[in-house]
């Protein structure tokens, strides 16, 4: 099956995450929280972070939002694999990173919905250091 | 399903079919490289005709034989091809005339596509016209083409735009409308057929309530004039527009439909060659409807093509394509019902157009239509250019299935299979 594939993309993992998504909810103690959406599908994430003492490691992640299945899949599967990483090594994660993680090929016209969430963790990171300071709400529309 | 007591189709489907070569076509594979690949195995089925339909052989030999025989500028050489192309591009415009009901040519202007036309009108006439004392009325199904456009042009001129309420049945609430039609009313702008609902909107009704206030009525036929018998006269539209890919023709062309002294009355939306009868260093002067609006080098083999494609239509027959979607829309919408779990929007099967927009119960309208793809059936998903219903509907976005005159029964068959597939999956 090519990467025009649908039902390939939705391959258990992904369903079982959108179905019963990990550290869904708000975070209590977040040290950064940060909101983005996709206009074209209508997905939305938000991702709180909680870093430990040194302000590098991450502690904790948990996310909330709505979307499609692959968004939040992605969203889901992200919450898990961040914790423990620094922010040198969220903000250095790009699309393969994430497609990797997914497990499946996600279709061009998808890819938006699978970065969604690595996209909202970075620049929430960013804002956090301070290395932009004007984004509301992250976009992924290119 | 089986098929021994099934009403026959109203047109010939295998040789509609037989007509247009990419139906043939496979698909499931690289969506790089364009064209049929290796990985293609899935037979297409399309259902996107809404978005835009396919060519027929008939208007591709044509677009083929303009270029290979007689491609030329018009309105400007003596020469034989010039002549030849010349002609060919005018009679496109009485064709298009006589097709919708039109006086002539004069009424018939040449545009890119429907956004376009929308725009001239906003343009040409809305900036001039319009003012704080006025208002504009669309309603809330309107396309983004004239939602925007109209919008925005309220924004620059201080008129008020207003929205005839759409009701729980995908109707437009005329209670609504006679409310919001007033003596200020200077523009309506309506969709003949809601590329969402479905909805067939009683235009002439509506042209009746707003020509009683003084106000002119643009009538957005982008779903219309493909699917169903339209006269313009017989609406009494003060402008009309439609977009050539959307009924068997090419990209780039659409047309523009006005009464021919509201024409005469407006400025030009476009300077340039073409348009002009003679021009001085301080002045110009115009050139005659419809080339006064057509600025520039025109859309020559589209217009041709255009002629082509009503051609075609006109072959098997208005009423025919019409009779032959209401046959699919009213099959596609007993075969959906029948899961609890699938929504539809807009009125019931049997008074509706040939599109039907949905969702699933727990399955992101991405998703499935992303499932659907993998059975190779093509159908639009998102918010249709309609965000501000979607809204409204409090959905971010539907599926929609949309059929034209190559479509058949067996392929909505293989659609609600796919919809049962992705039930399934996300159960
Ligand atoms: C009702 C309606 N109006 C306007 C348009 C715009 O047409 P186009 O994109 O060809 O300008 C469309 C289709 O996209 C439509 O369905």
């Amino acid at each position: 099956m090519g990467i025009g594939g649908g039902s390939d993309m939705y391959r258990q993992q992904i369903l079982d995450h959108y179905k019963n998504p990990r550290n869904y909810g708000e975070l209590d103690d977040v040290t950064f929280s940060h909101t983005g959406e996709n206009p074209s599908c209508g997905d939305t994430i938000t991702v709180d972070v909680r870093l430990e003492d040194d302000g590098e490691t991450i502690d904790y992640v948990a996310f909330s939002g709505d979307g499609c299945a692959i968004s939040q899949a992605s969203a889901s599967m992200l919450s898990e694999r961040l914790q423990g990483m620094t922010l040198e090594e969220l903000e250095a994660m790009d699309t393969d990173d994430i497609t990797e993680m997914l497990g499946v090929d996600i279709s061009p016209m998808r890819i938006k919905c699978a970065v969604l969430a690595r996209q909202v963790a970075q620049d929430g990171a960013k804002l956090h250091e301070g290395e932009i300071d004007d984004l509301d709400v992250t976009k992924t529309e290119d | 399903m089986e098929a021994p007591e099934q009403e026959p189709y109203p047109l010939d489907v295998e040789a509609v079919r037989a007509d247009f070569p990419i139906l043939q076509r496979k698909v499931g594979g690289d969506v790089t490289a364009p064209g049929e690949g290796e990985g293609d195995t899935k037979p297409l089925v399309y259902l996107d005709n809404a978005a835009t339909s396919h060519t027929p052989d008939q208007v591709v030999d044509t677009i083929a034989d303009y270029y290979r025989s007689y491609n030329s500028n018009v309105h400007r050489g003596i020469h034989q091809l010039s002549q030849e192309a010349s002609t060919a591009y005018e009679h496109a415009h009485d064709r298009v005339a006589e097709f919708i009901g039109a006086e002539g040519r004069e009424e018939v202007v040449f545009t890119k596509n429907t956004t376009e036309a929308e725009n001239l009108v906003a343009y040409a006439w809305g900036l001039n016209e319009l003012g704080p004392e006025d208002n504009v009325v669309l309603t809330e199904m309107e396309h983004h083409a004239s939602l925007v456009t109209w919008q925005q042009i309220g924004k620059k001129t201080g008129a008020d735009v207003r929205f005839i309420r759409v009701d729980d049945d995908g109707r437009l609430d005329m209670d609504h409308a006679r409310d919001l039609v007033d003596d200020d009313t200077a523009m309506a702008n309506v969709v003949h057929v809601s590329n969402t609902l479905g909805t067939v909107n009683p235009v002439a009704e509506l042209a009746d309530l707003v020509h009683d206030h003084d106000g002119l009525v643009f009538v957005d036929g982008a779903q219309s004039v493909p699917h169903m018998p339209v006269d313009v006269q017989a609406i009494d539209a003060d402008f009309f527009a439609f977009s050539g890919h959307k009924m068997c023709g090419p990209t780039g062309i659409g047309v523009l439909y006005g009464k021919q002294h509201l024409l005469e009355e407006m400025q030009p939306y476009l300077y340039g060659g073409e348009m002009i009868r003679t021009v001085t260093y301080e002045d110009s002067e115009w050139e005659d409807l419809p080339w006064k609006f057509e600025a520039g080098t025109p859309v020559i083999a589209q217009g041709i093509a255009l002629h082509a494609a009503i051609d075609y239509l006109e072959d098997l027959g208005m009423e025919n394509v019409h009779a032959h979607e209401q046959l699919l829309a009213e099959y596609a919408y007993d075969r959906l019902t029948e899961y609890d779990d699938v929504n539809i929007y807009g009125p019931p099967g049997d008074d509706r157009a040939g599109l039907v927009a949905f969702n699933v119960d727990g399955v992101h309208a991405h998703d499935l239509s992303s499932i659907l793809n993998d059975h190779g059936v093509a159908v639009r998903a998102g918010d249709h250019c309609t965000q501000p219903l979607h809204d409204k509907l409090d959905i971010a976005a539907s599926a929609r299935a949309s059929f034209y005159v190559y479509n058949t029964r067996e392929e909505i068959d293989e659609l609600v299979e796919a919809v049962d597939d992705a039930r399934q999956l996300f159960a």
